[in-house]
């Protein structure tokens, strides 16, 4: 049988052809958050007016406060909500993807709506609602950053709770025993980066799974932290649980900018550590020898020992570093606020950080927004709480979970963890 | 440099995987160790680069004795390594990972990527590579990212460099590039261990050939051996490399496949427009370099993958929209390419996994129940009928050896009422008395009048087995020709060209 | 049985009756007859071993297997446990001050406070010698069953999702769904004794399944890990019931401002078992049945046939024609149930006046410990579930008592089970010999993921 062949070069046959694998999620997320609004306009109708205060009455530069019409304005917010879905569903009938700045301005006007509504006949301190919501991501962002660093270096950090709750506790200790807020602090890190040996000795050197290890390792901060309560703060509350707490340090000029400068600017030191740390940790991940080889780590625990990485060892000083963040992020709880350490006090503050750390796709800076994403929600509530709100309080707090459940299944797109995530590196 | 090893032995447990091994490379020249799947020359590599310690003896460069608690002490020392899966970081770029592990940094410990993609481009220059420094490595085709391997060990001045089965993903004109390459680092004056157990190979490019068998060094040869006497070394027999078959006893068509296209979850179509018919009593063999296609063309064939349009039928009866159970219910046997990873459960004992398919409904299961006295009986029998060595049905299945696992999954698939059989890569990891047994049923089977579909990357089980060969490129069939075409004609079709004349056996 | 050195009898390869062949020399290779050697490769690659004796394999099992190391991880706990007291106790501390001149007395306090303790916690959990009567002594052991009784039902749910792959940490949300639904039935209709405990115990089931089967959808639809969503489950589930607690009309008591419901319909409750003096209710015999259920489903039904393969390998299930996703839909429903029943007899059998958004108790969390104690197997979850119920009696007694807080429990739990997730931390601390088979590479219990298809 004779067979010969043609003689065209190898290197000339293209790519693999390609098509586009289209999704429905995001239109019908949108249609369904359209036709949300549209209920609330149709069956419960708010009259009178919205205000939005945008400056408070220390501030040097005053700005007016906006008033407008609520049901006006939420009905104009429908016509762009149902146009913004449209054009959605023509984005995946002609066979792209939603782009993520439509899904940013779709949740924006949502919100505007949302506010408009849920306030009317009342005004909303917005730069109160802001700095609230700062305030109470602090600590979220703090251990979203634990959960970022520990699970690009290969280690499931479900301590984060549990990292929070014993910096949270020794800081407060620590701090009453010396006076010294400072001290708390670094006690603070110390703590959380302890919590994270017994998570790393486990996970590392034993191949204990990691998510085991780190839910065992939360009911074992619980408990410890309440037993030491019982036993020791509560009959010595004035030795060893009055922290002192922060002082605020407004910065000069930046404190005075319009809405920013007070939302931003007019922090305790626990926040201002935190913009330093989310820069280094960004930074240092990204554009760093230590950053490079932690995510090599992550990804590819063999490829980064060929190379003469340590492996184990970068994960376990990565993951006590990670605690240590998380630690700090403790201090909020007590020190960062003046409060005295109480049992449970963190009420799984932790859980969310990792929901942001999942949501914010292992990135810092995304973590962060979504950190903050989820300080906002819980402030919403406390702030409509305060202006008598038509929405059960419980519904806003369930909000940063279920936004974080409709995340993970998909909303946002394939959410891809650093490979090697959650796998011990057994050698040989 | 030279290169010593001397009386390397190394156990995993019971096992011993290197056994008093003796090697010496000379400055500048390529050396081959040759041996089967198994045989223990990665083990003997992996030592050689610090991964694992080895039990007993030495490793010496130019006569000083060495000591390598990691990789870092081996790279140091001037060995490098192009692994066999590559270790490369595939959300890195090639600068990214040329730097691992030795980065240059500026002021702060900030990553000097500039000084990185000087170095890849210097290298890439010196050997004609054409890296891009700033592309994704994932981005990269396979024969790009080997060549990042090379730049990688180059860039540590690397002066022993290993390459351990490096021709297993690549074309045979990547392969002849491959072996230019080779050439052209020893001339550098590079040392070259290159590990293989291809003959081919070994033949062309190498200047002297180490044989390695079961752990242990069993002789040496010059290139100019032959073909069979590096065989039978390598095997420790004479081997016969076919099967003894008869000519088909076609029947008629059987499967039926026409313009089938799978999409993979990137949007790419890495099954095109496939068509094709197997005959009863026939086995079609489906050849080509890993990664062209195959694996997820059978895939397909058992509703494994979800994005596919065309048509595929078996016996009239159309299933590319069925489910993985209805098609198993039609009547099809699959073995797939990975057993650990698809075919088999390792904790689960060899009884449970002879029933691992039937799980619902008659012959094992009734009213819901597992019908346990039935499922020993037959789990007893097949353990006989299939030769499995184990110490008993209630063994687990991860303790038996490759070849053992490979019957407990030819026992299960044909001990069915099977109207197709799809065979991946039924031999890889197998050792040779069990490949024999398991190219034995195969044939069997096909004699049965049952059509046959055989996926293999290695072209010697394509020429043991095939009535007729289908060659996949990049997803789509570049030709099927009869079973006894040549070898060069079928390496030119696995590099993508189409053969003239003779397509339509 | 098939032993490997025995001929193979009959069938299509009785070829080479005489397969104990040497390896070959290597230089004689060539010139052999390819008949006889096909598979002496595969022989030496797995050498014989002598099997040892049949009691030699008996201690070496008890002195490595897993229920040595059980034993022992809850030796080591108790001792960190006692360690803490010891330290926290005033009157060590008090005699500790001037330890160097009496070391005694500081001796004698760290054994007073320690022994007061888990005397505390053996006579509040087992049996009471300062009792009377036998009625009245044994009454701990019966509040350790009843406390048993939900720990060991969410251990089972919890522990079937291992199984399967899958852990379910959602079951705080589940009961709490389960209780609310079961309560709900159990004070606001009027049915005849008997179905209305059985309309609520159903209706609570179905509650707790249908919660955690939220999960299993998603896993199965989008891939979404079902560990983040069952954390986020309970959140939404604990505001959820939270609401409807405070909400007239739904869960709240009729005339009350407290976050509280009515108290159950005595056609509902679960009837005592050993009658009224003692708390231990219908509920437990539920809980005995739920664990002979699940080990039939796991140890003799295709069901689970199906769940055990999918937890050990999803894509070699899914290519066996499994629907995984199916499985792991179902998998959560069964467990849902599981959990749904441990918030069923919190709220129909041991807190019948009314319950608050903590009626779950931490029992969801504490079901992941006795889930991991009990090796996600059914009758070790069903021991495993008694002794931390045996803490949780004991522990409040404690607390009572000496004055030790109840948390201490929680502390000496989540030890046992890091102890028992690393038999080498054992085994060092406790100059055990290593098994052979090194736990190198230990069994992965969870979270195998099917390749993105």
């Amino acid at each position: 049988m004779s067979t010969t062949v043609q003689q065209t070069p190898a290197s000339d046959v293209p790519a693999l052809a390609t098509t586009v694998v289209t999704s429905w999620k995001a239109p019908i997320a949108f249609a369904a958050f359209t036709l949300i609004a549209l209920l609330l306009a149709v069956f419960a109708p708010r009259e009178g007016e919205t205000g939005f205060r945008l400056s408070e009455a220390k501030d040097v530069i005053q700005i007016t406060t906006i008033t407008t019409p609520a049901m006006p304005t939420l009905w104009v917010v429908i016509v762009l909500l149902a146009l913004a879905t449209a054009y959605s569903v023509f984005i995946v009938a002609s066979k792209r993807r939603v782009p993520l700045w439509l899904i940013v301005v779709f949740a924006v006007l949502f919100m505007v709506g949302f506010l408009t509504w849920a306030a009317a006949g009342a005004t909303i301190p917005v730069v109160g609602l802001l700095f609230g919501s700062l305030s109470l991501a602090v600590p979220l962002i703090f251990g979203s950053l634990s959960g970022v660093l520990s699970e690009r270096v290969g280690v499931i950090n479900i301590a984060i709770e549990g990292q929070l709750l014993a910096g949270a506790f020794t800081a407060a200790v620590v701090a009453s025993i010396t006076g010294q807020p400072i001290a708390g602090l670094f006690a603070a890190m110390v703590a959380g980066m302890l919590v994270s040996f017994v998570l790393a000795a486990f996970s590392i050197k034993y191949f204990v799974d990691q998510v085991i290890v780190g839910v065992v390792l939360n009911v074992l901060v619980l408990g410890l932290t309440s037993f030491f309560y019982s036993q020791v703060l509560v009959p010595n509350a004035a030795q060893l649980n009055t922290p002192p707490r922060f002082d605020r340090l407004p910065i000069p000029v930046l404190s005075e900018i319009p809405i920013i400068g007070p939302v931003l600017f007019r922090q305790t030191l626990v926040v201002y550590l935190m913009y330093v740390a989310v820069a280094l940790v960004y930074i240092g991940l990204f554009h760093t020898k230590w950053g490079l080889r932690l995510r090599a780590v992550g990804e590819h625990p063999q490829a980064a020992d060929t190379v003469g990485i340590k492996v184990n060892r970068t994960r376990f000083w990565n993951v006590a570093l990670a605690g240590a963040i998380a630690g700090l992020g403790g201090t909020f709880f007590t020190i960062g606020s003046g409060i005295a350490f109480n049992k449970e006090m963190t009420a799984g503050a932790g859980f969310i950080a990792l929901a942001a750390v999942i949501f914010g796709q292992w990135d810092p800076i995304k973590a962060t927004f979504a950190a903050l994403l989820f300080g906002f929600a819980s402030n919403l509530q406390n702030t409509l709480a305060v202006i008598g709100s038509p929405v059960p309080s419980e519904f806003m707090l369930m909000l940063p979970y279920v936004v974080t459940i409709f995340a993970v299944a998909g909303l946002v797109g394939k959410v891809r963890g650093p490979a090697a995530a959650g796998k011990p590196y057994i050698k040989s | 440099m030279k290169l010593e090893l001397r009386g390397i032995t190394k156990r995993f447990g019971s096992l011993v995987a290197n056994d008093h091994i003796d090697l010496t490379v000379e400055a500048g020249e390529i050396h081959c160790l040759l041996g089967e799947n198994g045989a223990g020359k990665s083990t003997l590599m992996n030592v050689l680069y610090g991964l694992y310690q080895a039990d007993e003896g030495e490793v010496l460069l130019d006569d000083e004795v060495q000591h390598f608690a990691g990789p870092g002490d081996a790279m140091a020392a001037g060995i490098g390594m192009v692994h066999q899966h590559f270790m490369l970081i595939p959300v890195f770029t090639v600068a990214e990972n040329v730097m691992l592990g030795h980065e240059s940094t500026k002021a702060g410990g900030i990553l000097d990527l500039a000084s990185a993609r000087a170095k890849v481009r210097e290298i890439s220059d010196r050997f004609g590579f054409d890296v891009d420094p700033d592309a994704l490595v994932d981005d990269l085709p396979v024969g790009v990212q080997q060549r990042v391997e090379i730049i990688k060990a180059l860039s540590r001045d690397a002066r022993v460099l290993v390459f351990d089965e490096p021709t297993a993903v690549l074309t045979p004109q990547e392969t002849d590039e491959l072996m230019g390459i080779m050439r052209q680092l020893k001339e550098s004056g590079t040392s070259i261990v290159f590990i293989t157990h291809k003959l081919r190979e070994v033949r062309e490019v190498a200047d002297r050939i180490t044989v390695i068998r079961l752990g242990k060094v069993v002789g040496e040869a010059s290139p100019t051996a032959s073909n069979a006497e590096l065989a039978s070394l390598m095997v420790g027999r004479a081997v016969e490399l076919t099967v003894h078959k008869d000519e088909p006893n076609l029947g008629e068509a059987a499967l039926v496949v026409e313009g089938l296209t799978v999409i993979d979850p990137i949007g790419q179509l890495v099954v095109n427009d496939v068509s094709f018919t197997v005959r009863r009593g026939e086995i079609l063999a489906v050849a080509g370099v890993q990664g062209n296609g195959q694996t997820e063309l059978t895939e397909a064939l058992l509703g494994l993958q979800p994005r596919i349009t065309g048509s595929i039928a078996i016996d009239g009866i159309e299933l590319s929209s069925a489910s993985p159970r209805r098609i198993l219910d039609a009547g099809v046997g699959f073995v797939p390419e990975d057993r650990n990873e698809d075919g088999l459960v390792g904790e689960f004992t060899i009884t449970e996994n002879l029933m691992l398919d039937r799980s619902n409904g008659a012959p094992f299961v009734r009213a819901g129940n597992i019908q346990r006295a039935a499922l020993e009986q037959f789990a007893r029998e097949k353990v006989s009928e299939f030769d499995v060595r184990t110490q008993g049905i209630d063994s687990k299945v991860r303790q038996l050896s490759g070849g053992n696992q490979q019957k407990v999954v030819l026992a299960r698939e044909l001990s069915r009422d099977l109207r197709l059989l799809v065979a991946a890569q039924p031999t890889r990891g197998v050792d040779v008395g069990s490949i024999e047994f398991i190219h034995k049923r195969i044939v069997e089977t096909r004699d049965s009048g049952v059509p046959v579909v055989v996926v293999s990357t290695e072209l010697d089980e394509v020429a043991a087995l095939a009535d007729r060969i289908m060659v996949m490129y990049r997803g789509r069939i570049v030709g099927i020709v009869p079973g006894d075409t040549p070898r060069e004609v079928l390496g030119l079709m696995m590099a993508g060209e189409v053969p003239t004349e003779g397509a339509a056996a | 049985m098939s032993d490997p050195r025995e001929p193979a009898s009959g069938g299509a390869d009785s070829r080479e009756p005489d397969a104990d062949v040497a390896i070959e020399e290597p230089g004689s290779v060539a010139a052999t007859s390819t008949t006889t050697t096909t598979t002496a490769a595969a022989r030496a690659a797995a050498p014989e071993v002598e099997p040892p004796s049949r009691w030699h394999t008996m201690l070496h099992q008890i002195a490595t297997g897993n229920a040595i190391i059980s034993v022992l991880a809850v030796i080591l706990a108790l001792i960190v446990g006692a360690i803490m007291i010891a330290f926290t106790d005033e009157n060590v501390q008090k005699a500790s001050v001037y330890f160097f001149a009496r070391p005694g007395d500081t001796v004698v306090a760290v054994w007073q406070s320690v022994s007061g303790a888990y005397t505390a916690l053996f006579q509040g959990s087992v049996y009471n010698f300062n009792r009377d009567t036998f009625a009245a002594g044994i009454r701990p052991l019966t509040e350790t069953l009843t406390f048993a009784t939900p720990l060991i039902a969410g251990g089972l749910g919890v522990g079937l999702a291992f199984r399967v792959g899958m852990f379910n940490i959602g079951g705080r949300g589940q009961m709490l769904i389960a209780a609310s639904v079961a309560g709900w039935i159990g004070f606001g209709f009027d049915l005849p004794w008997g179905l209305h405990m059985l309309v609520a115990l159903i209706g609570g089931l179905l509650g707790g399944a249908l919660w955690a089967g939220i999960a299993g959808l998603l896993k199965a639809r989008t891939g979404a890990h079902e560990v983040i969503v069952t954390i986020m489950l309970n959140y939404v589930a604990f505001y959820l019931v939270s609401w409807m607690l405070r909400t007239p009309g739904l869960l709240q008591a009729p005339g009350s401002s407290n976050p509280k419901t009515p108290a159950m319909k005595e056609t509902a409750i679960f009837p005592a078992l050993l009658g009224p003096q003692y708390n231990l209710h219908f509920g437990f015999i539920l809980v005995v049945g739920a664990t002979v259920l699940v080990w039939w489903i796991l140890s003799r039904s295709s069901l689970g046939f199906k769940f055990r393969a999918v937890g050990e390998n999803p894509n070699a299930a899914r290519v066996a024609g499994i629907n995984v996703k199916s499985m792991y839909v179902y998998a959560m429903l069964i467990a849902g149930a599981l959990l749904g029943l441990a918030g069923v007899s919190q709220v129909l059998g041991t807190v019948t006046t009314g319950f608050t958004a903590g009626i779950d108790a931490g029992i969801g969390f504490d079901a992941i410990t006795v889930a991991l104690l009990g090796r996600s197997t059914p009758w070790g979850i069903f021991v495993a579930g008694i002794l931390f119920g045996a803490f949780k009696a004991g522990g409040f007694s404690m607390q009572a008592a000496e004055g030790v807080p109840v948390e201490i429990v929680l502390v000496v739990q989540s030890l046992i089970v890091l102890f028992i997730a690393a038999p080498p931390l054992v085994r060092t601390i406790f100059r055990l010999p290593d098994p052979s088979r090194a736990a190198k590479r230990p069994r992965p219990i969870v979270t195998k993921e099917v390749k993105a298809k």
